[in-house]
């Protein structure tokens, strides 16, 4: 069995007195997918986030990809390089153009000619189909294009892993397709992916495993068809009775 | 009942209404124009109080029955929405109105036409309006202070070779725009130092030395402000940034530098750096009176700057700064290229506000002996020869401050628009 891409090992994490992340093991190798579900306020996204140290846990170790991330890791800089994620709200940079958004870190962070990066650029939002609205600005595209151009800026970076972290959340029900369709063939592509979602469509498509979670806990965690199949514990088959 | 319904005019009577309203409220100002310009009371025939208040009434009738929602009429739909809503709004547009007509023939005549500008001497005004004369002649001190007339050239030349300095950035080729902000935040002020320096000061090149008690008037406004201006802005980024940190020694830092110059007033701030400030110095070593007060007034805009722009920092969302390190950008990189321009957009109308109040403080600068504009008028008041000519003085020193600001804060607008890039 290869090494995991990123393992989690006892992670706990505290909001001051709040503990939200309980007791926390999870090992993702590469190239699988894997989809996190759960009601909300059940530390889903601080999960994702602590992958790539946006939230900082207070006990346990997280190891991505042979670094750990602690106070100590110095160049937390090459890790999240190496880490691409989506927000649930898009967060593009509305100062600059499409393109530009997605050329700004692979010039500045991995020092990329321009010429290159631009290139790059056009070939990743051609793959998700917006590099005809590559001179607009973010305010003048619809959710699902500004979605689908933030999934293209963190692939401009060439990542080994990409989090979602509820990518589809705040879009019309019209553009959630658009965005599913751009992450699915990411995933036939052989991406790395930790989505966190409530598109159980997709999980059932394109998931190797789902991990379940409620109050900061993994309650259960199970290849895909296993776990729409026949969910163990009562929690699960609450929720999966209520999404589906 | 339709006669009793003049006091609700409707779109079915609009013509006969607005045609009434129109004319009364044209002979409402005809009587005020008349009593104001020819001195000729047309409703004399009236009793006492009356006559003071016939146009007010008139007036107010004829805005009342003017006053026809959707009429279809864009002009009087306009008018109506802009100053005639109802009753009140209609009497202050009536009162201010007629304060303007009211005021505007005592103080055309004395600024013009009873405005003396000929001659050289006090003796030329005799008239009972404004000595312009009072200006023309003082302009140059006004414009140059205590410089001396024969370099004058040194001083316009250095500001024209300083204003296209400045616009060095719009011309500049696309592979060195990356370079505009070092420029402007470093080049740019030492090569404006060094030919104020070299071309106002003088004393090398074979130009004659001039010291800066020397210097005042407008240009003195002007090269104050304009150093202020572009130390300010640096200097208050970094404290703003300083202080959201999340070292402990910087952001206490930034927080004590903040708070000691937000709570002194800049008066004090200049006496010290005048008085004070020197003792503490080595005593072979001298810095010039006008450096020392355009770092005091650098240092203590720079604290407002630094709460402007830190309001501007703290309206980014979360999201911008997550999607930035999510990036792999350090601070640095995070702040340049995705926090700071959208922070410093969000702040123009602030930071141009912070800039008004800047120039507009210049004056205060006499305390320590330097007289700009506002100063030399100070001076000029008090001259024997020239007693009693303030007003003309100030009038003239708020028109020139007002060209002034109001072209700033016209530019702050157009930068606004520049930037725009939300739809």
């Amino acid at each position: 069995m290869p090494d995991p891409i990123i393992k989690i090992q006892n992670m706990n994490k505290w909001f001051g007195d709040f503990q939200v992340l309980k007791n926390i093991n999870l090992e993702v190798e590469a190239n699988k997918k894997i989809v996190v579900c759960g009601p909300s306020g059940s530390g889903k996204s601080t999960l994702i986030r602590c992958i790539n140290r946006l939230e900082e846990h207070q006990e346990g170790d997280i190891i991505v990809d042979g670094n750990e991330l602690s106070e100590k890791t110095k160049d937390i800089e090459k890790i999240r390089a190496e880490v691409g994620m989506v927000f649930q709200q898009f967060n593009l940079f509305p100062h600059l153009s499409i393109l530009d958004n997605c050329t700004l870190a692979p010039i500045w962070v991995k020092k990329m000619p321009k010429k290159e990066a631009q290139e790059l650029a056009l070939d990743q939002l051609k793959k998700v189909q917006i590099d005809d609205q590559a001179n607009k600005f973010p305010g003048q595209l619809s959710g699902g294009q500004q979605q689908r151009c933030a999934i293209a800026r963190a692939l401009c970076m060439q990542p080994k892993i990409m989090l979602f972290d509820e990518p589809t959340s705040a879009l019309d029900p019209e553009m959630i397709k658009e965005v599913l369709d751009a992450m699915v063939s990411l995933a036939k592509g052989g991406m790395t992916m930790i989505v966190v979602t409530h598109e159980m469509g997709f999980a059932k498509e394109v998931a190797d495993e789902v991990i379940f979670m409620d109050e900061g806990m993994i309650i259960e965690k199970a290849d895909t068809k296993e776990f729409f199949a026949n969910p163990k514990s009562d929690r699960t088959k609450l929720f999966l009775s209520q999404i589906l | 009942m339709q006669t009793l319904n003049f006091l609700k005019p409707n779109r079915d009577n609009i013509k006969n209404y607005s045609i009434i309203g129109s004319f009364l409220v044209l002979v409402s100002l005809i009587d005020v124009i008349s009593n104001a310009f020819l001195k000729v009371n047309l409703t004399s025939f009236l009793p006492g109080s009356l006559t003071s208040l016939f146009p007010l009434i008139i007036g107010l009738i004829g805005l009342n029955m003017m006053r026809i929602d959707y009429s279809g009429n864009k002009k009087l739909d306009l008018l109506n929405k802009n100053i005639n809503t109802n009753n009140f709004n209609a009497l202050l547009t009536l009162v201010i109105l007629f304060s303007i007509i009211k005021a505007l023939p005592q103080s055309l005549s004395w600024m013009i036409f009873d405005a003396t500008i000929s001659g050289d001497s006090k003796d030329a005004c005799t008239g009972t309006g404004a000595c312009w004369t009072y200006i023309k002649v003082w302009f140059r001190r006004f414009m140059y202070g205590m410089y001396p007339n024969e370099f004058h050239w040194r001083i316009n030349t250095a500001f024209i070779l300083v204003i296209a300095l400045g616009f060095v950035g719009y011309f500049m080729k696309e592979n060195l725009k990356k370079y505009l902000a070092l420029y402007y935040v470093i080049i740019y002020p030492v090569i404006a130092y060094l030919v104020i320096y070299y071309l106002i000061s003088g004393g090398s090149f074979g130009l004659q030395w001039v010291e800066t008690g020397a210097w005042g008037g407008l240009s003195l406004t002007f090269i104050v402000s304009f150093f202020c201006l572009i130390f300010c802005f640096p200097l208050g980024m970094i404290f703003a940034l300083g202080r959201r940190s999340n070292l402990p020694v910087i952001k206490y830092i930034s927080i004590c530098y903040i708070e000691f110059w937000r709570g002194v007033p800049l008066i004090t701030v200049l006496f010290m750096s005048s008085v004070m400030f020197p003792m503490f110095l080595p005593e072979d070593f001298f810095m010039d009176k006008l450096v020392r007060v355009i770092i005091a007034i650098t240092l203590f805009e720079a604290a407002y700057c630094a709460e402007v722009i830190r309001g501007g920092l703290q309206s980014l969302p979360r999201g911008q700064y997550d999607a930035a390190k999510s990036l792999g950008m350090g601070y640095w990189k995070m702040h340049i290229f995705v926090i700071l321009p959208q922070a410093l957009k969000l702040v123009i109308p602030g930071i141009a506000n912070t800039f008004l109040a800047l120039v507009k403080d210049t004056p205060l600068i006499f305390v320590v002996g330097l007289a700009e504009l506002a100063g030399m008028l100070a001076l000029a008041k008090t001259n024997p020869k020239w007693l009693g000519f303030a007003m003309e003085g100030y009038i003239f020193a708020s028109i020139v401050f007002w060209i002034i600001c109001y072209a700033m804060s016209k530019y702050s607008y157009n930068l606004e628009a520049k930037y725009k890039t939300e739809r």
